[in-house]
């Protein structure tokens, strides 16, 4: 099978302190994904899962600590190689730092038409971008010479995806696209994601700790808890039936726009974070309703159930604890 | 159904902006009637740029410059008095805040001070609105309220810097809840927070409010919060209310066009079907379209739209809603 992008062990350890005292930190552990072309891949959790230091690594911005990153078929041995063909391209959180406030915005798109060499003069330039911009439902004269300030987040956002069509790339690392966007507003950039997918074949890493978004677009997704990928699979299985006890805390606490489905119990949030990375078996151990013995003090083994990875000791043993 | 505790009456607050000689002005509160009850969570929703934090300033009466209150009233009721907020001084307005009425803004972590512990903050608070206490029996009220809240107790020991996001939230939601007051203001208290936080901030407010029996005020535009929280929902476009009705009617049975684009672009589970967000942009609060202000972006779209601002219908004893199609 075509693989557009492997990642195999992927590991980055950062080390926090001072000489005297130093604690380090697993962001990303032992990560394990593939991507496929026309596929969009969810990479789901809250902050300080280790998602966009994964994303960073596949984009080259650090470097892993151990582990292989493959796109289409090539080991990545340099940083950043990826961005010099543009098979790969990035759409950020907040498209307000995206773009200098500045610059006009149109000068980004002639800058990269001139880097990567993808027309000959102004004219075919500007036709172009022009194309690229209709796929994200905006046209060259509307775009023209403005600035970032006189757009909207929504329509900056889609700016920013139409830029990174430029190179037509195979891949989108898409991280937070929507979290910075009204919800009302979301459907209509996440649409977007799908249609490249369906129309174009561009395949989508969907970083995000949105997972009503990610239901509606994604083929499949990881969710990820404190560097460790704790639930990989189908998105209708993983989200309309979770196994880990994380997936299934992140999926009830999802405010659904129905009175009549409230929460039905409070939630117990973690008191220090960092205090969950370091922990010596199952990172999920302090706040798990299921919690076992074994899960404080081993880590547990990746087991499939039914063609889903969960990374959970209720698992093991082939049968399905509780 | 409960007493009043706070009513606006023909509110228009507007942005007056001089810009090179030129005045703009931003109609960001335009003629809103509001009847606020004891013993109820309000939620005020709608899209960024509605106008919905300068309501919540203006009933806070907060009229820093260029806000300024053009007309109308804003009615707090103490004691079974209506007091017109519109005609008291700042000396005045300051001590019915945090007793009375109390606001957490967008982004309120960073209302804690970075460079002392939170204790401190809570310390501060007390003390400037509460007499006679010496710090530490304001410290033992802090940490009684903070236990009675769930929050950890050792949380008044920390800087908060030391404080996740979320974690810095609650505190400053406990900080506005401290001195028991009739009204809390909250504007998008869950905004940039993770899911499960976000859980945990909604939850911290429901327990206030349980407790307190109070009236919480609360902004945001995400309905999925509204649904689990709000007991009415007042949807806001373009400086109006378009619609008020209580949350089993505003999901059940949304009037207004805008209401039901609202709820449809929200994507739900076991539904993979394409779905919509609402078309268009929301208006320049300074350039609005005449008539009703959501005409641009309506599919029912008619005659009388374009013309006339629609009065309110009253669909029924809780619900009402300003659109030609039901009038």
């Amino acid at each position: 099978m075509d693989k557009l992008l492997e990642v195999e062990q992927l590991t980055k350890v950062f080390s926090l302190g001072s000489i005297l005292s130093k604690v380090k930190i697993t962001a990303t552990d032992s990560v394990t994904f593939y991507i496929k072309p026309a596929e969009i891949f969810a990479l789901a959790g809250e902050s300080g899962c280790g998602k966009t230091t994964a994303a960073k690594m596949i984009l080259g911005f650090e470097t892993p600590t151990s582990g292989v990153i493959t796109h289409s078929g090539k080991k990545e041995a340099i940083k950043g190689k990826a961005w010099i063909t543009g098979g790969i391209q990035a759409i950020f959180q907040d498209p307000f730092a995206t773009f200098n406030p500045l610059r006009v915005v149109d000068r980004y798109f002639f800058e990269n038409v001139r880097n990567f060499k993808l027309a000959r003069g102004k004219a075919a330039a500007i036709e172009l971008i022009d194309r690229k911009l209709r796929l994200v439902g905006l046209s060259y004269e509307e775009f023209a010479g403005k600035y970032p300030s006189e757009f909207s987040g929504g329509q900056l956002q889609r700016i920013s995806i139409a830029r990174a069509l430029l190179t037509d790339p195979k891949l989108l690392i898409a991280d937070e696209p929507v979290s910075m966007v009204d919800a009302s507003l979301r459907m209509s950039i996440v649409n977007l994601f799908k249609k490249l997918r369906d129309e174009v074949g561009v395949s989508v890493l969907y970083i995000t700790h949105d997972l009503a978004t990610a239901y509606y677009i994604s083929d499949r997704i990881a969710v990820m808890f404190r560097g460790n990928i704790v639930e990989m699979g189908t998105v209708e299985q993983v989200l309309m039936n979770p196994q880990h006890p994380y997936t299934q805390l992140l999926r009830e606490s999802i405010p659904e726009a129905d009175p009549a489905r409230r929460w039905s119990s409070t939630v117990t949030l973690s008191e220090l974070e960092h205090e969950e990375y370091l922990r010596r078996g199952c990172k999920f151990a302090g706040r798990c309703p299921n919690v076992m013995d074994i899960c404080k003090t081993v880590i547990p083994e990746d087991i499939i159930v039914e063609d889903t990875l969960v990374k959970c000791h209720l698992y093991s043993g082939g049968y399905k604890g509780q | 159904m409960n007493n009043p505790i706070l009513r606006t009456e023909n509110l228009k607050a507007f942005y007056v902006l001089d810009m090179a000689g030129k005045q703009k002005v931003a109609k960001a509160v335009n003629e809103v009637d509001l009847e606020i009850r004891e013993n109820e969570v309000y939620g005020i929703a709608g899209e960024s740029g509605c106008g919905k934090t300068t309501l919540l300033k203006a009933i806070f009466g907060a009229f820093d410059p260029p806000l300024r209150l053009i007309d109308g009233h804003i009615f707090y009721y103490i004691n079974d008095l209506g007091v017109d907020v519109t005609t008291l001084n700042a000396n005045e307005k300051r001590k019915l805040r945090m007793t009375y009425i109390s606001y957490v803004p967008q982004g309120s972590m960073s209302v804690l001070n970075p460079v002392i512990k939170v204790k401190g903050t809570y310390q501060d608070f007390i003390g400037s609105h509460v007499r006679g206490n010496t710090r530490k029996e304001a410290f033992e009220l802090a940490r009684q309220h903070i236990i009675e809240l769930g929050l950890p107790r050792n949380i008044l020991d920390t800087y908060p810097h030391q404080l996740s996001g979320g974690m810095r939230q609650r505190v400053t939601i406990a900080l506005a809840a401290l001195l028991g007051p009739r009204i809390m203001i909250a504007d998008e208290p869950t905004t940039a927070l993770d899911v499960v936080v976000q859980r945990g901030v909604v939850q911290l407010l429901m327990s206030i409010q349980q407790k307190l029996k109070n009236t919480i005020i609360l902004v945001t535009h995400d309905m999925g919060v509204h649904a689990n929280i709000a007991d009415r929902i007042a949807i806001m476009y373009a400086g109006k209310i378009v619609e008020e009705a209580t949350t089993t009617k505003i999901f059940g049975s949304p009037a207004h066009p805008y209401t039901r684009f609202l709820i449809d672009s929200l994507p739900r589970f076991g539904d993979k079907t394409q779905r919509g967000s609402v078309p268009g942009n929301p208006p320049s609060l300074t350039d609005l379209p005449s008539g009703c202000p959501f005409h641009p972006r309506c599919p029912h779209t008619f005659e009388p739209c374009k013309e006339q601002m629609p009065d309110y219908t009253q669909l029924d004893a809780d619900h009402k809603v300003a659109c030609w199609l039901v009038a």
